[in-house]
């Protein structure tokens, strides 16, 4: 396998369930080391796509190549090489931490895999659970040994879904710097949430999906410079007003400030030159840069 | 035997035995139960082979019944509990062939039928002494006769999205089954129809033929019995198989 094989590479996947085309001709390619966002609103497909990669479902048509390996022909390497955080809080009562892990481990033919197994539980913080049953355990707890699992055979592919829907900020940061150190290891990821400033802060890239569809595949710097609009935020000075053509635009915000909605960043320069030789005296100016949720709203209503 | 495969079957033995106590336990105390009221009503009025107590009869045909049901259950039930909690999805994401899954739920269940089956069978020896005529046909017949319960086990398994679709699948396919193969009797015994009807049923070969390593004596040649049993696993096994390499109700 050379560096230039796609750590993922789904081409074509379509998949219906009776009436709903939950997946319609999905195309997309994350490159190892990526760190890859999958977004869309629920029912967007974002499961069955990962559930397609992980052979839970099978496509109806259409290929998905996991380091090269094909998911359907070469099922046992594709899986060897990914690690699938499950969405649902699942666990197998009968078991304790270290129990699910050393099984786990096994099915992935590792025989002596305590070394690995202990620093996973160290750095989910799981070390006081090891050996404690699966039903003892909180809701953030089974989440950690989730993570846990999907990492016992070191992955180079991990797909969370939705790891922390749920759970508390500390497990949240404590997992993202864990996930991070596993990219910067040359673990690639491919995460699904709905916190989309998660995605904003970890992604390099992220694809969009509506209705089984990609409406977005692009960097995730590129989607928030493009197209979605910048506001900019003004207190006026004493005694100002805003020149007329602006009042149409113009929203007052409820800090006192006037909030005015432009298409560039050309077009704040020009706004401010305007208020300029209007001698509109300003005591503050803020540029309030579009987010990611700004962005998705966007897209979604735009692929309505 | 590859690793995914040992894994997976230790997993599932493990998983009996850390509730042996329901597993193991209630099984044996259920076959002692019914040996205690059943020898006690019959054993001075019935006797069914000529020199072999009522009694004597009854402890092979119990200690089978017990190992069926109980091959069964493993296989049946753990499946049914991690697809209803979802936790089947750690055997389904690693790269575990249907194979090896088939291998593993079978050979636990089995393990777990000849420990209960081996339970029943010790407690019995407080009340009777048998003969051992082919311990080999002893043999050959309690791992058979598990190895197609467990099949069984694994199809309502899949084949069940709900617990009382699998106590449907027991109570009205495996239980009826398994008491009307002569477990209690010798199907001699019956009216020339329902002897007939019994030869339709292949848990009469199983216990008959189970029951022929024990005494020497059977109401069917063992050689037919071990065909029947044998033919039936093939069967179920095929359609296991076939159910897991189409990832039937497991993979969407």
């Amino acid at each position: 396998m050379s560096d230039s094989t796609a750590a993922l590479l789904i081409e074509g996947v379509c998949k219906r369930f009776g009436s709903l085309q939950a997946l319609d001709h999905v195309t997309l390619e994350v490159k190892q080391g990526e760190f890859f966002g999958l977004l869309g609103p629920n029912g967007a497909g974002k499961t069955t796509l990962i559930s397609s990669m992980a052979g839970l479902c099978r496509a109806d048509s259409g290929s998905i190549r996991v380091l090269g390996h094909d998911t359907v022909t070469d099922y046992r390497a594709a899986r060897a090489r990914l690690g699938v955080v499950p969405q649902e809080l699942v666990f197998d009562p009968f078991f304790t931490v270290r129990e699910m892990l050393r099984i786990q481990s096994g099915y992935f033919g590792l025989r002596r895999n305590d070394d690995w197994i202990d620093e996973i539980l160290q750095r989910l913080d799981l070390e006081a659970k090891a050996d404690v049953n699966m039903r003892r355990l909180s809701g953030g707890m089974k989440r950690r040994v989730l993570v846990a699992q999907a990492l016992v055979h070191r992955p180079p592919l991990i797909v969370l879904d939705e790891p922390t829907a749920g759970v508390d900020v500390e497990l949240r940061q404590g997992l993202w710097a864990f996930v991070r150190d596993l990219n910067r290891q040359g673990h690639t990821i491919v995460l699904t949430t709905h916190y989309l400033e998660e995605a904003e802060s970890l992604c390099g890239r992220i694809a969009m999906l509506k209705q089984g569809r990609v409406v977005a595949l692009e960097r995730t710097a590129d989607l928030l410079s493009r197209r979605v609009q910048q506001t900019l935020r003004l207190r006026l000075g004493s005694g100002t007003a805003l020149p007329a053509e602006f009042r149409a635009v113009a929203r007052a915000t409820p800090d006192g400030r006037v909030a005015i909605v432009l298409d560039s960043a050309d077009a704040v320069a020009a706004c401010l030159a305007r208020m300029h030789a209007a001698g509109v005296a300003l005591d503050d100016i803020e540029l309030v840069k579009p987010d990611l949720e700004d962005v998705f709203i966007a897209m979604m209503q735009e692929a309505a | 035997m590859s690793m995914a495969l040992r894994t997976l079957l230790y997993k599932e033995l493990l998983r009996f035995w850390k509730v042996s106590f329901q597993t193991v336990g209630a099984p044996v105390l259920t076959a002692l139960l019914y040996l205690l009221v059943f020898s006690h009503v019959l054993d001075r009025t019935v006797e069914v082979y000529g020199g072999v107590s009522y009694t004597a009869f009854l402890v092979p045909g119990l200690v089978m019944m017990s190992l069926l049901q109980n091959a069964f259950a493993n296989s049946s039930s753990s499946l049914i509990q991690s697809k209803v909690t979802g936790n089947i999805v750690f055997v389904l994401l690693p790269p575990i062939s249907y194979r090896e899954f088939f291998a593993a739920y079978v050979l636990a269940a089995v393990i777990r039928g000849l420990v209960v089956g081996a339970g029943v069978w010790l407690v019995t020896l407080w009340f009777v002494e048998l003969p051992y005529a082919h311990p080999l046909w002893i043999l050959f017949f309690a791992t058979v006769g598990g190895a197609i319960l467990a099949s069984l086990g694994v199809i309502a398994g899949i084949w069940a999205d709900k617990f009382d679709q699998l106590a449907a699948f027991q109570n009205f396919v495996v239980m009826p089954l398994t008491f009307l193969s002569g477990v209690f009797y010798s199907i001699h015994t019956l009216p020339d129809f329902w002897q007939a009807v019994s030869h339709l049923n292949p848990f009469f070969y199983m216990i008959d033929g189970f029951r022929y390593g024990f005494f020497g004596q059977s109401d069917v040649s063992p050689w037919i019995s071990a065909l029947v049993a044998g033919g039936s696993f093939a069967v179920l096994a095929g359609i296991t198989l076939n159910m897991l390499a189409r990832g039937y109700k497991l993979r969407s």
